[in-house]
């Protein structure tokens, strides 16, 4: 059962309202699959096609074009060691190296126990803070060896639950619209003129 | 990728932790929260003149706030630095809905500065969102974050709860006529969808690859073929201020040409990397690097070898350029560009082909594929360079890269002046043979530093004495 379980479907289709055409929901809703199941699996593209009226090939080639998007299992963990040019000016190599003989896998590959996945990673925006990576998206700065080894045991030990959720949830805090609140989908076509307030005089 | 590009790079020189962010003793227009830990709330927000700008804008006729923007010059922060007010004008009169759409899908090498405006204070963003929105007749906002950005997401998907619980976004904003709602949308990891035209793609829940421009200029056809205004997050946090304080105050920072101030990110070989908002206009390389409320110099005080000036994308400078002033009319003459205000420095210890392939590697990597010179160029520019930067590269795989890199970009390609080499600039922009900038990108980090340190790269090929295949060999003994 990989499908998008009820409590989804009704995230879903929350995400899918607020835009003028559903499609636009595509990522979110790729997202919210890989939060369930912990990757994408082929029943839940079948089943985003069907809420965004689109075929589950187009969401396949959506899907692919990604990189986060993951179509088998990862680790629990996965962690991305950041490798291009600010992090590898200061030692980004040394890392992924360490973190190879660490985690007794190549970068790319998931240790036997499934609970880590090494892998590359192409500039995250931490240049200044370098060498930096990510696991599961939540961010080490300036990581030495033995930084790394403490939060592999962290992780481990379970220390870091609290902090860094399984593979599949970015963030854990949803935009919610109250309905009293909310404009509403302004999609082309609904709207024929200028909006209310561009009428030349103060909208207060 | 795999880890060869680190193994031959200098060991690292660790830092202690301490926070990217500089503040310094200087004018702050986008970052003046940043000292509080907890600028990211509505409290703080509210406390410190939040939502002050958008009251100040709302009391007055949208047209006048856009004349206001116009007027205050506030120049893109994205890359190509064209003016916000210009841009908003840009769309046809009788076209609607118009949209905006929020470009927070920061990912150039070297960048570092909409992810910390995200996270530490995302009310100023939302306030921006809304002030442009009121200011060029917007229906709806869609404000894009980058994927793996997730705190940022989760900091402006709280803010915007919260600012749509106090009334500051949705229907009726501050009781009154103004209405719009601001929608959170989150990429899932491709560096091209920072590109406008690709950024509308994967908004519309396609693959993110640029359109061709024209027809697609956004302003006129852009998301579901609506004009759209694409604008960058720190573009937009300057808003607020400018509303507050007027245009004159704005101008009155920095130079006529680019006025304000500007965030840059300073990574890489110096002792104190950090980001900091720093005077657009006047403020140089030199002052950067070397200054002691900046970068305070070369790490181990070793000399400079080269510096990326502006993103992964900018050909490179060296020494000779340090005195250039964060002017994009004297830096794109000068052979490189600003960018998006990320600087990368090399010391004299840098292994010059090794850093090269990191950023080809990446450009090939993000190439999103629609653009054969890119799709295959960039791939064969890394293949071949891995191949020298390995130590089996030939003479012929040097003058290949060069015979690529012009099918990419065709003519003169910019590249800084010299003194010890004797070479003179040659200006920037290039030609392209493609949609967007991710293919010339995989050619001009690798071009500037072909041009700078050759020598570098020719002591890693390998001296091959030639062997004849069709030799011409005496027949065997037996048959004569």
């Amino acid at each position: 059962m990989s499908r998008l379980n009820d409590v989804n479907i009704k995230t879903a289709l929350e995400i899918i309202a607020r835009y003028p055409r559903p499609k636009s929901a595509l990522i979110p809703l790729l997202h919210l699959a890989q939060e369930q199941n912990g990757y994408v699996t082929n029943e839940a593209m079948v089943h985003l096609g069907e809420l965004v009226g689109v075929t589950s090939a187009e969401v396949y080639g959506t899907a692919t074009f990604y990189e986060m998007f993951r179509f088998e299992p990862v680790g629990k963990y996965l962690v991305n060691i950041c490798g291009t040019m600010s992090c590898a000016l200061m030692g980004a190599g040394d890392l992924m190296h360490h973190a190879e003989q660490k985690l007794g896998v190549k970068a790319g590959g998931t240790t036997a126990d499934g609970m880590f996945t090494l892998a590359h990673a192409e500039c995250q925006a931490a240049c200044t803070e370098a060498p930096t990576l990510q696991v599961n998206y939540r961010f080490r700065y300036k990581v030495t060896n033995g930084d790394f080894d403490t939060l592999i045991d962290d992780l481990k030990s379970g220390k870091l639950a609290d902090e860094i959720p399984a593979h599949g949830v970015v963030a854990r805090i949803r935009q919610r619209i109250p309905a009293d609140r909310g404009v509403g989908a302004v999609a082309p076509g609904l709207a024929t003129e200028n909006p209310a307030w561009m009428d030349g005089k103060a909208a207060l | 990728m795999d880890g060869r590009q680190g193994g031959i790079m200098t060991t690292a020189i660790r830092y202690p932790h301490a926070a990217g962010f500089v503040a310094g003793d200087r004018p702050k227009i986008v970052t003046s929260r940043f000292e509080h830990a907890d600028s990211f709330t509505i409290e703080r927000f509210l406390a410190t003149g939040g939502y002050a700008g958008l009251r100040k804008a709302l009391g007055r006729p949208a047209t006048d706030i856009h004349e206001e923007v116009k007027s205050a010059t506030v120049l893109g922060r994205g890359g190509a630095g064209f003016p916000a007010g210009t841009k908003w004008g840009l769309t046809p009169q009788q076209v609607f809905p118009k949209y905006l759409v929020v470009n927070g899908d920061e990912s150039e090498p070297g960048t570092y500065k909409d992810r910390l405006l995200m996270e530490r204070d995302p009310h100023q963003l939302i306030e921006g969102c809304l002030i442009a929105c009121y200011a060029a007749g917007l229906s709806q906002c869609f404000l894009y974050i980058r994927g793996e950005m997730a705190l940022a997401q989760e900091r402006v998907a709280a803010a915007l709860n919260e600012a749509y619980a106090a009334g500051y976004v949705g229907k009726n904003i501050l009781g009154s006529k103004f209405s719009v709602d601001i929608v959170l949308h989150w990429g899932a990891g491709a560096y091209v969808v920072g590109e406008e035209t690709a950024l509308i793609e994967s908004l519309e829940g396609n693959r993110g690859m640029p359109r061709l421009k024209p027809p697609f200029f956004p302003a006129a056809n852009g998301l579901y073929g609506q004009p759209t205004i694409v604008n960058n997050v720190e573009t937009l946090a300057n808003l607020p201020w400018l509303m507050v304080n007027g245009s004159e105050a704005y101008t009155a920072i920095g130079t006529k040409t680019s006025p304000g101030t500007r965030m840059v990110a300073v990574s890489g070989h110096v002792k104190n990397p950090g980001v900091f908002e720093i005077i657009n206009g006047t403020t140089t390389f030199r002052d950067l690097l070397y200054g002691a409320e900046f970068c305070g110099g070369i790490r181990n005080d070793n000399e400079l070898k080269a510096f990326v000036p502006g993103g992964g994308s900018a050909p490179w400078f060296t020494a000779d350029q340090l005195d250039l002033p964060f002017e994009a009319s004297q830096v794109g003459p000068a052979g490189s560009m600003l960018g998006s205000g990320a600087i990368m420095v090399m010391d004299s210890t840098t292994d010059i082909p090794a850093a090269a392939l990191t950023l080809t590697h990446f450009y090939a990597h993000e190439s999103c594929g629609k653009c054969t010179p890119c799709r295959e160029g960039g791939t064969w520019l890394e293949r071949i360079l891995t191949r020298i930067v390995d130590g089996t590269g030939t003479e012929a795989d040097l003058q290949q890269i060069l015979e690529v890199g012009a099918m990419i970009c065709p003519g003169d390609f910019p590249h800084a002046s010299n003194e010890k080499l004797g070479l003179a600039a040659v200006p920037f922009p290039y030609k392209m043979t493609t949609i967007c900038f991710v293919g010339p990108s995989a050619f001009a980090p690798l071009h500037s530093a072909i041009t700078l340190f050759r020598s570098e790269f020719e002591a890693r090929l390998v001296k091959r004495i030639s062997i004849p295949v069709t030799a011409v060999s005496t027949p065997p003994t037996v048959w004569a």
